[in-house]
């Protein structure tokens, strides 16, 4: 079982902090397809929910430290929202590991990396999506 | 008051990274730019590189956007394959005559199509760009992304068969072309012309040019790079075998009495960079660096030293190799004398000689042209305090030309450079400069989408992973997709070209680029689609190279398809791009500095001189910051003397304000209107600024090693150099101990300035008192540049350098009131005890213990160092990504006196590019409201941390959110906070992200 990861990047931190491990040629399971959003803070629950509803297995959230948000306060809300969208996952039967937020910051490639090698790691032991039906399969 | 007879226009010499960073900035801050270059193309040595350190990032693709702005600016007037002939006139106002060489080519017609150049049948001239490593034709373009890309004859050997004429549609091509004299009026010059490698055939020792397997580095960077002759396969030149070891031989032609005795500071780093390449293409290369000194002082620079030797396992064997010699089947064997004094012989399939860095051969002519002194070795001359200037007024330098240096630096000291000349000439200020034009932007709401895809190789670094033609395969399978392309390096000047066209021709309303990262490239594609008559918003990246080609260097079937998905998903979302209108936002324009040491008391002098209003911010009672407690410098001048007088132009000038022992306590605002809250004893205040400069300096470490702070015997430099000063010194055997604090474990970094600091004081101490000892316990001597030559003078006059091996630090002990230092020097493989009177530790810089509040007040990032961390380590190195925002001095890195004020020099031009605008452009992308949605809760009003949403009364009864665009900072909070979704974050879209999600799982 190969997971596939949907992974939501700030655009000032993590995704900059993906970048650096691309040019640091830190290497990580293919798994994952970053969407970059301006702040971690315009992730909707919906996004996850949606995620999760078409098979995708993981769905990782990544934002600037606490603290160093580039508009102040969004990382705080996106980890509102993350316990917010870990409790209807319960109801909809999905394990909680399959929801991940991370602080990642533009100097880190090395932590980006070795976040998805965890997350990769982690879903293999929880198992495909059940909601997936196997549709969204990683190559 | 007499009047001004200024020109508002300066001529640039030199091409390379510095002439076009110069350029660029003058042109953007409101001058006519003559931009002159001696060869066919501009791009200079950097052009030629394959990967720059430390990052790793592919040298042409970072240049490439540079180069295409350059060569589209309306400001900027090239003249390509050109030599200044005559100066004449005074700063302010100087005639400079040209000589145009003909390239045989009518530039305006042509095209640079290149079907001259297959159509030439005489291939057999050395490339030049390539390092004669392969054969060019008579008629040629210098590289692929040239700029201009225009193709030059070479009428020295061509026998005029006349096919390239026949072949030519636009009729370009004049094989009897004549040279032209062109005659242009200036206000300034600035000469950046760059170095020439050193020739290595002279050193017969090493045998270059008689022994096919010994290259220099600019020919193994050819030879390793995806668009060089070998199409990046590491092939031997004697047998075209990709050889199993290869040696690198530093300081060839550096560091060396009978050739150049200065050091040429970037080869160090430029061999770890070589042998990491060398790795990462084959781990199993057995890769050595023979060096004498290892000097990888710069940013991050010691790092990447560390990675070399620990994660990629190359080799760094201390010596001076005696010779080199092809034994047989064309191995070569180098010997040296190891550590312990004994004779080796190695042998290595390829030989890398790390020449160092000389003045360009024709600057002695030049310069006698322009009357400007060179300096002993026939550099630029220029003093410790003011760095890029020449010793004729009106006349600066930056650059290699002004002494060996790497690229960040290169493009800082051309960014102050170009501050020099815009102070000079601040009263001409867009005296002669016209405005970008666009065409008018076509109307495609309501159009089907047609996106067109440009799918980039990177030269290899995409394509050597990725199954490219597989991957244009797929992306014309997906829906709206009407045109795809595959190019070598989408990011090229004739690839804009291509875009534009494929535009036009196939009327693309959407356009996708798959290739490196939007941080560095999205503005370049933006501005290509813009010319074409498309709103930017209209443009989409997919990052297939730093997330995916380069993370999957080994997963080549995974890489193609996550490729394919991440194409697939930018498309869904491109398919749903809306225009965007922008938005733009008036200037206050005033600056605000923050640090009163003399990094920021220059930004603050060069912002005052070119009519701005200047708000400077120190925390301390008093200006000056570090410098105040230097009282030597090696180039005679005293640093303190300086600071004196850079407080007392402060102070007097009545257009900067001073406010000492004040805190910043918030900041507000954005680009071009900031209000920065400070706090002056209690007395809080708003300032407002267009622009804010981070200058906060570093500290010396307090040690916590070597009896510091238990014996009074032990001090730090500063504090040697304080003693020195008052004649304090009593003592006759001194000790120094190199690298206290850094390159360890906790704080990895060279501290920079600690060897230059040490030789300074040392030779201080000899000057007062000859008969002192003065021994310095070293790990590496770091004097780059010239300042090597102060390092030969301590030796020569009897100073004692000791070398100690990181393991083995040196032990500091009291022994009944007897200072003791015991220390291995591995030079000479024995042990010493000294008992110093007085030992000296050259503590580590810190950087300021406030950089991470205010990191945080200005959303700016740090390093984990506590630097802060630039836009861009290579060519942005003193912006943020955050626009209005810089950096420069100890707040960027430790560095040396002269580089701080470059980069403070840096810094004023870099602000003054937006203080002489009277607005700025802003983020487009920005919410919006329904206002049929909006329930009036509040929600939304409560979340936002700019105050860009306000409910108001729309009609009796009825509350609806409204939204001030230019407070709005597009975060998009607020769109997941609204209750009725009435709030769209535009260009992240609830539609576009969910058809991005859907799409990578395969449903449409």
């Amino acid at each position: 079982m190969d997971p596939k990861i949907v992974a939501f990047c700030c655009n000032w931190c993590s995704y900059a902090g993906a970048d650096l491990a691309g040019v640091s040629r830190m290497q990580y399971p293919p798994n994952v397809r970053i969407i970059k959003v301006m702040c971690s803070g315009r992730v909707e629950p919906s996004f996850i929910l949606r995620a999760f509803e078409v098979g995708i297995d993981g769905v990782l959230i990544t934002g600037c430290h606490i603290g160093d948000c580039h508009y102040v306060s969004g990382n705080l809300r996106a980890e509102d929202r993350v316990k917010m969208a870990k409790e209807l996952m319960k109801t909809l039967g999905l394990e909680e590991q399959r929801l991940r937020l991370e602080w990642i910051s533009a100097s880190e490639g090395e932590k980006f990396a070795s976040v998805i090698k965890e997350f990769v790691e982690d879903l293999k032991s929880v198992g495909p999506n059940p909601l997936g039906k196997g549709e969204a399969s990683c190559p | 008051m007499q009047a001004s007879k200024k020109v508002g226009a300066v001529i640039v010499v030199g091409g390379g990274i510095s002439g076009i960073q110069a350029s660029l900035d003058l042109a953007d801050s409101g001058f006519k730019v003559y931009l002159l270059e001696k060869s066919p193309s501009i791009g200079g040595v950097m052009a030629q590189l394959d990967k720059t350190f430390p990052t790793g990032d592919c040298s042409i693709c970072i240049l490439s956007p540079k180069l295409v702005d350059v060569g589209t600016h309306p400001n900027i007037e090239l003249i390509t394959n050109a030599d200044l002939t005559e100066v004449s006139g005074n700063a302010g106002d100087f005639r400079v005559k040209i000589l145009k060489k003909p390239r045989y080519v009518d530039e305006e017609k042509c095209t640079g199509c290149g079907d001259c150049v297959s159509a030439c049948p005489y291939i057999n001239l050395p490339d030049e760009f390539d390092m004669a490593l392969r054969s060019r034709g008579n008629i040629f373009i210098p590289f692929l992304q040239a700029v201009p890309r225009v193709v030059m004859v070479d009428r020295e050997h061509c026998v005029k068969c006349g096919n390239c004429q026949v072949i030519c549609d636009a009729g370009a091509i004049d094989l009897y072309q004549k040279p032209e004299e062109i005659e242009i009026h200036v206000g300034a010059i600035i000469v950046a012309c760059g170095f020439d490698s050193f020739d290595p055939s002279g050193i017969k020792e090493y045998g270059y040019g008689r022994y096919k397997n010994v290259i220099t580095a600019l020919e193994y960077e050819r030879l390793v790079c995806a668009s060089g002759p070998t199409g990046g396969h590491l092939d031997r030149p004697s047998d075209k075998k990709t050889p199993n070891s290869i040696a690198f031989i530093q300081c060839v032609g550096s560091r060396d009495v009978n050739h150049n005795p200065y050091c040429s500071s970037v080869c160090c780093t430029y061999a770890v960079k070589e042998a990491i390449m060398t790795k990462e293409h084959d781990p199993a290369i057995d890769v050595n660096i023979f060096y004498m000194d290892m000097r990888t002082h710069g940013k991050g620079f010691e790092e990447y030293y560390n990675r070399a030797k620990e994660e990629y396992g190359v080799r760094f064997t201390r010596c001076r190799p005696s010779s080199v010699e092809e034994i047989d089947s064309r191995k070569m064997l180098i010997k040296y004398e190891n550590e312990d004094g004994k004779l080796m012989g190695d042998e290595f399939d390829l030989v890398v000689l790390s020449v160092g860095l000389k003045p360009p051969k024709e600057v002695k002519e030049l310069s006698e042209k322009l009357g400007i002194d060179l300096n002993r070795y026939g550099f630029c001359s220029t003093s410790e305090y003011s760095p890029v200037e020449t010793s004729k007024q009106g006349i600066y330098v930056c650059g290699a030309f002004a002494s060996p240096k790497d690229i960040p630096e290169s493009v800082a000291q051309a960014s102050g450079a170009a501050s020099k000349a815009s102070s000079l000439l601040s009263s001409e200020r867009g005296t002669l400069v016209v405005e970008k034009s666009y065409p008018p932007e076509k109307d495609v709401v309501g159009e089907d989408p047609r996106v067109g895809v440009f799918i980039c190789n990177c030269g290899v670094n995409i394509g050597g992973v990725v199954d490219i033609p597989e991957v244009v395969e797929y992306a014309k399978s997906l829906l709206n997709v009407a045109y795809v392309e595959e190019d070598t390096y989408t990011c090229s000047r004739d690839a804009q070209d291509r875009i534009k066209g494929a535009i036009e021709e196939h009327d693309l309303n959407r356009v996708v680029v798959a290739s490196c990262t939007p941080r560095t490239h999205e503005p370049l594609f933006r501005s290509t689609i813009r010319e074409a008559g498309l709103n930017p918003y209209l443009f989409e990246m997919a990052n297939i190279r730093d997330q995916c080609s380069w993370v999957h260097l080994h997963e080549k079937a995974e890489a193609t398809e996550k490729t394919k998905d991440l194409i697939k998903m930018i498309v869904a979302k491109a398919r749903l791009l809306e225009p965007l209108e922008r938005i733009f936002v008036e200037v206050t324009h005033s600056g605000l500095v923050i640090g009163g040491g003399i990094a920021g008391m220059t930004v603050a002098l060069e912002l005052a001189n070119q009519g701005y209003e200047v708000h400077l911010i120190e925390k301390e009672k008093e200006l000056g910051g570090n410098l105040r407690r230097l009282y030597y410098s090696l180039s005679g001048v005293s640093p303190r003397e300086h600071v004196n007088k850079l407080i007392d132009a402060v102070t007097k000038n009545s257009k900067i304000h001073v406010y000492t022992g004040t805190n910043i306590v918030d900041v507000g605002g954005y680009v071009g209107n900031f209000i920065v809250k400070i706090d002056q004893d209690g007395d809080e205040k708003d300032l407002a600024s267009g622009v804010i400069v981070i200058a906060t300096g570093g500290v010396e470490y307090k040690p916590e090693e070597y009896l510091y702070s238990e014996d009074d015997r032990v001090l730090t430099q500063l504090e040697l150099e304080e003693k020195l000063a008052n004649n304090e010194l009593n003592a006759k055997t001194i000790v120094m101990i190199q690298c206290v604090g850094s390159r360890n474990e906790e704080r990895p970094y060279c501290s920079r300035v600690c060897c230059y600091d040490a030789i300074k004081n040392a030779l201080k101490i000899k000057e007062k008192s000859p008969d002192a000892n003065v021994y310095v316990l070293y790990r590496d001597i770091r004097t780059p540049g010239f300042t090597e030559d102060y390092y030969r003078k301590a030796r020569d006059e009897g100073i004692l350098f000791l070398r100690y091996d990181e393991k083995e630090k040196p032990e500091v002990t009291l022994d009944d009131g007897i200072l003791k230092v015991l220390v291995v020097d591995r030079t000479l493989g024995r042990e010493f005890l000294i008992k110093p009177d007085l030992l000296v530790l050259s503590a580590a810089v810190l950087s300021h213990p406030g950089n991470k509040e205010l990191s945080e007040m200005l959303k700016v990032p740090l390093r984990e160092d506590g630097f802060f961390l630039e836009a861009h380590v290579k060519l942005r190195p003193i912006d943020f990504s955050n626009d209005g925002i810089f950096l420069c001095g100890l707040a960027h890195s430790p560095k040396s006196i002269d580089e701080t004020l470059s980069q403070a020099s840096a810094a004023a031009s870099r602000a003054v590019k937006i203080l002489s605008k009277d607005r700025v452009e802003a983020e487009g992308a920005v919410i919006s409201v329904d206002e049929i949605l909006c329930r009036g809760c509040g929600r939304c009003e409560e979340v936002c941390e700019y105050n860009a949403l306000e409910l108001k009364e729309i009609e009796p009864g009825r509350l609806v959110a409204q939204v001030k665009k230019v407070l709005c900072k597009g975060c998009g909070t607020c769109s997941v906070a609204c209750p009725s979704g009435a709030i769209t974050l535009k260009h992240f879209t609830d539609k576009q992200i969910i058809a991005m999600i859907d799409a990578m799982a395969g449903i449409f």
